[in-house]
């Protein structure tokens, strides 16, 4: 099993393929870049659950319409991402039955060491010890602003998009085994609710319970959807939680509302796929045979999607509004009343589960336009598609964070190394 | 924050409220920033005490204090005023922490040494505390008002001995008639960061503006003693405020990015006072505001700050504020405590269209100032339709923050017919302590409303 990161451009920090010899968005000459042992360090620790973090550090997309943001080829700090897998010593935490477990979260810290980096704003003045330009004073790219994580046979990508200043989603993906010992791959993406207070916090809390729970149920021969649905009430009860800590002072204008977040999560299975959601973010379904028509898999708890569903409105008229985006569900020690949906399926053939907060899918609405994006060897390339997926929503205005997880189905074997 | 082994710097912390969203296209920063400093007890500026209630060995205090005491002729009318001011003068020495270096000037157009004597200053023990009194019975009235000499030989004994903190006591009682604004002027700009120096004046033949001016320059606090038998109360809580002390010169630090202006930088709590001219550049995009010395106390400023746009989804830190404290010696100054003011725009008009609560209560307070202030020249200058609006915005702003004791003083000028419209009639008949009390006390704030 592995862990992998992908290496950045120091100008831009656009995230580089192997053998690239230029950035392919900013053009600066990264075959020089050597790698930097303090990057490493500087959050090696990321992940409660003791998965090897790959250390990608400030990973910010590059902006295409700000120039603020940098091209060109500073010495910027970078390291090319070490692979770590379970032989050298990176401990799986949740062991099942065949120590073939492994989580990979996003960043833990959302802060990250900053010494002694020259600005991506001004390319002129040193980071601060805050993570600000001494000299421009522009806040530095932050590990969570970009991150993206690749197990074998699932991965992720999250990224701040162009209009916010913080990246409030969050997702875990994993793999594990049943008592059978076939495999289990699963992926949960959540997004905060920037109305309420630390959103951030909300996501992260929520995508790692649900994980931790689901990691350490499938195991147990649970029945998936019901794991699911425990994996979502534990997810709400870690949000719940938040609202009990003192509050931060940073954020003292946003202080009513009890942090919350949307929850969408996709586990493939021994033949079944299982997904549950709480709120807007969604699953897709995308058959690799992209004659034969995807699907989408969750309802929106939205205000469009309920009025579609009482035959209120005709979805145009209903997703043009301006209260389209409103949400009916979250979790959040605020919610109404907590409605976990699940749904289980049997795909006839394979394909993959795009599993998104609406970052992406406010470009990608219907099933069929995702499917014309999506790479056709999807599920050869999970983090290649995701990140195909991101660049997508990015280059179509960014105006939210935006975070896919591309889930292959069936759970494919054949790479099963480490098992 | 830093900790520092040194007893008797205080820790500082420093917090800022405000709102960091701006909207598209805006440039405009404000924060408060409330500057606390503890834990350093108050001890007058030396180590604490043992157990036994005695100086730790070795561990002189680290102060010195002069009172300057108006000997004017005018002093003797009523013959109270000269008495009530020895009496004070003796209360004050009594407050005196033991070792702590001290003397006592006669002020009138020259200034004259009335205890110690001979360019020195006493070390306060039972034994000099009790002749400094016995020459306070010498002191005679006679002679005109040049406050320049009295600050210029306070300066000169402050110096004299080797401490970190110079403190001086200013009480007058009439006009500086025998020289000119100019030369009280230069002599302000000359003392201004070697010592601190709090400013009274009793009865109310006095000058409300020069008062409140010593004060402001040399960074201590004003007040008028109408009634001078409230003297003694006034220079024993001065005394003591000033024996708890524990750290001078301390600095308030602002970073602002590239490309930024300061748009102004004040004192808001206790007093209003502007800073914002008082800058001296400290390294690549940063200048110094001075705050004077510190005992365990807590301070708001208010900072605005112009930041270049930066554009939405974008995040700046828009000024760093931090407490300095100079090395002894000119090396690299201690960063005491710092916070951060950020700039964060974006789309979201619900953020960006707030009002951080503390802003616009201290915006309100200054206006507070202000408003008193003109409110107060137009009445004097005749202007009695400028002074009702005025005076009359000043009762409702008073009234809203909750600025009780403002309210009570604005009382006495004005018939309030209603405080939250901010309708009022100037009273026919002014007690001049009334209107002057006002005056000095203008500039006092409270804070917001928890």
């Amino acid at each position: 099993m592995a862990v992998t990161g992908p290496s950045r451009c120091p100008g831009c920090t656009e995230p580089l393929e192997p053998g690239d010899n230029f950035c392919g968005v900013c053009g600066a000459d990264v075959s020089a870049a050597v790698p930097d042992g303090t990057a490493a360090g500087a959050y090696g620790a990321a992940g409660a659950f003791g998965a090897a973090p790959p250390p990608a550090p400030e990973s910010r997309l590059p902006d295409g319409s700000d120039s603020s943001r940098g091209s060109g080829g500073e010495a910027g700090a970078d390291s090319p991402a070490p692979v770590a897998d379970g032989s050298d010593g990176a401990a799986p935490v949740a062991d099942g039955p065949d120590g073939a477990t492994a989580r990979a979260d996003g960043p833990a810290d959302p802060r990250e060491s900053f010494a002694a980096k020259t600005c991506v704003a001004c390319r002129t003045g040193t980071v601060d010890q805050d993570g600000y330009c001494e000299h421009c004073g522009h806040a530095q790219p932050r590990e969570r602003d970009h991150f993206e994580r690749e197990l074998e046979r699932v991965a992720a990508v999250s990224d701040r998009g162009h209009r916010h200043h913080r990246n409030e989603d969050f997702f875990t993906v994993a793999h594990t085994a049943l008592s059978d010992g076939s495999p289990a791959v699963l992926a949960v993406v959540c997004d905060g609710v920037s109305s309420a207070t630390r959103p951030d916090e909300a996501s992260q809390a929520a995508a790692e319970t649900a994980a931790e729970s689901l990691l350490a149920a499938l195991p147990r021969e649970a029945h998936p959807q019901q794991a699911m649905h425990d994996a979502i009430l534990a997810a709400a009860k870690s949000v719940d939680a938040l609202a009990e800590e003192p509050e931060h002072p940073r954020d003292p204008y946003r202080q009513q509302n009890a942090p919350a977040c949307t929850l969408v999560a996709a586990v493939a299975a021994a033949g079944v796929l299982t997904v549950g959601w709480v709120g807007d973010s969604r699953a897709y379904w995308i058959p690799d045979d992209r004659t034969a028509p995807g699907a989408r898999l969750t309802e929106d708890d939205s205000w469009a999607a309920q009025m579609v569903a009482n035959n209120l409105m005709s979805e145009a008229e209903a997703y043009s509004d301006e209260r389209a985006h409103a949400i009916t569900g979250w979790l959040g020690a605020d919610a109404y009343e907590l409605q976990p949906h699940t749904a289980a399926f049997r795909p006839d053939r394979p394909g993959v589960v795009v599993v998104c907060t609406d970052g992406l899918w406010n470009y990608t609405e219907a099933a069929a336009e995702l499917a014309a994006l999506l790479p056709p060897d999807a599920g050869e390339r999970p983090l290649h598609s995701a990140r195909t997926l991101v660049r997508h929503a990015l280059d179509s205005g960014g105006h939210d964070n935006v975070t896919v997880a591309v889930v292959p189905f069936p759970v494919p074997v054949a790479g099963a190394v480490s098992a | 924050m830093a900790n520092f082994s040194k007893s008797t710097v205080p820790q500082f912390s420093v917090e800022v409220y405000q709102n960091e969203y701006l909207p598209e296209g805006g440039r405009e920063v404000n924060a408060i920033a409330t500057v606390t400093a503890t834990g350093g007890g108050t001890s007058g500026g030396r180590p604490l005490a043992d157990a036994a209630g005695q100086p730790a060995p070795g561990g002189a205090p680290d102060a010195a204090v002069v009172i300057m005491v108006d000997s004017s002729g005018s002093m003797e009318y009523p013959p109270t005023k000269m008495r009530n001011a020895r009496d004070a003068t003796a209360a004050a020495i009594d407050t005196l922490r033991d070792g702590v270096a001290f003397a006592v000037i006669a002020g009138t157009h020259q200034a004259a040494e009335v205890y110690p004597g001979g360019g020195r200053l006493a070390q306060a023990s039972p034994t000099t505390r009790g002749q400094a009194k016995e020459a306070l019975r010498r002191l005679k009235s006679g002679g005109g008002t040049a406050i320049g000499t009295w600050l210029r030989l306070a300066d000169r004994l402050l110096y004299s001995a080797d401490v970190a903190i110079r403190h001086g006591i200013l009480l007058t009682d009439g006009r500086n008639e025998h020289e000119s604004p100019e030369d009280l002027r230069a002599t302000l700009d000359a003392c201004a960061g070697r010592f601190t120096c709090d400013a009274r004046g009793v009865g109310t033949d006095w000058e409300v503006k020069e008062v409140t001016g010593i004060a402001s320059a040399l960074l201590g606090s004003a007040d008028i003693v109408a009634d001078p038998a409230g003297l003694t109360a006034d220079f024993t809580r001065m005394m003591e405020t000033a024996m708890g002390k524990e750290v001078a010169d301390v600095a308030l630090r602002v970073w602002t990015p590239q490309g930024a202006e300061i748009q102004f930088v004040k004192q808001v709590a206790p007093t209003v006072e502007d800073l914002t001219g008082r800058r001296t550049e400290a390294g690549p995009r940063a200048g110094d505001y001075p705050t004077g010395s510190w005992g365990d106390e807590s301070r708001d400023y208010h900072v605005c700050v112009r930041v270049p746009d930066a554009g939405v989804g974008q995040e700046m830190l828009a000024a760093r504020v931090a407490l300095v404290l100079p090395a002894p010696g000119g090396g690299a100054p201690r960063t005491l405590a710092q916070g951060l003011v950020r700039a964060v725009w974006t789309t979201d008009m619900a953020a960006s269209t707030q009002i951080n609560p503390q802003v616009a209560h201290y915006t309100g307070q200054a206006e507070l100032a202000r408003a008193i202030q003109s409110g107060l020249d137009a009445r004097k200058s005749g202007d009695v339709d400028g002074a009702t609006a005025r005076l009359g915005r000043a009762v409702q702003l008073a009234s809203a923050s909750g600025n009780e004791d403002t309210a009570k003083l604005l009382a006495k000028v004005v018939d309030v017919v209603d405080a939250v419209t901010g309708t009022v009639r100037l009273k026919a008949k002014v007690a001049e302590a009334d209107e002057m009390t006002l005056e000095t006390r203008s500039t006092k704030t409270v804070r917001v409303k928890k």
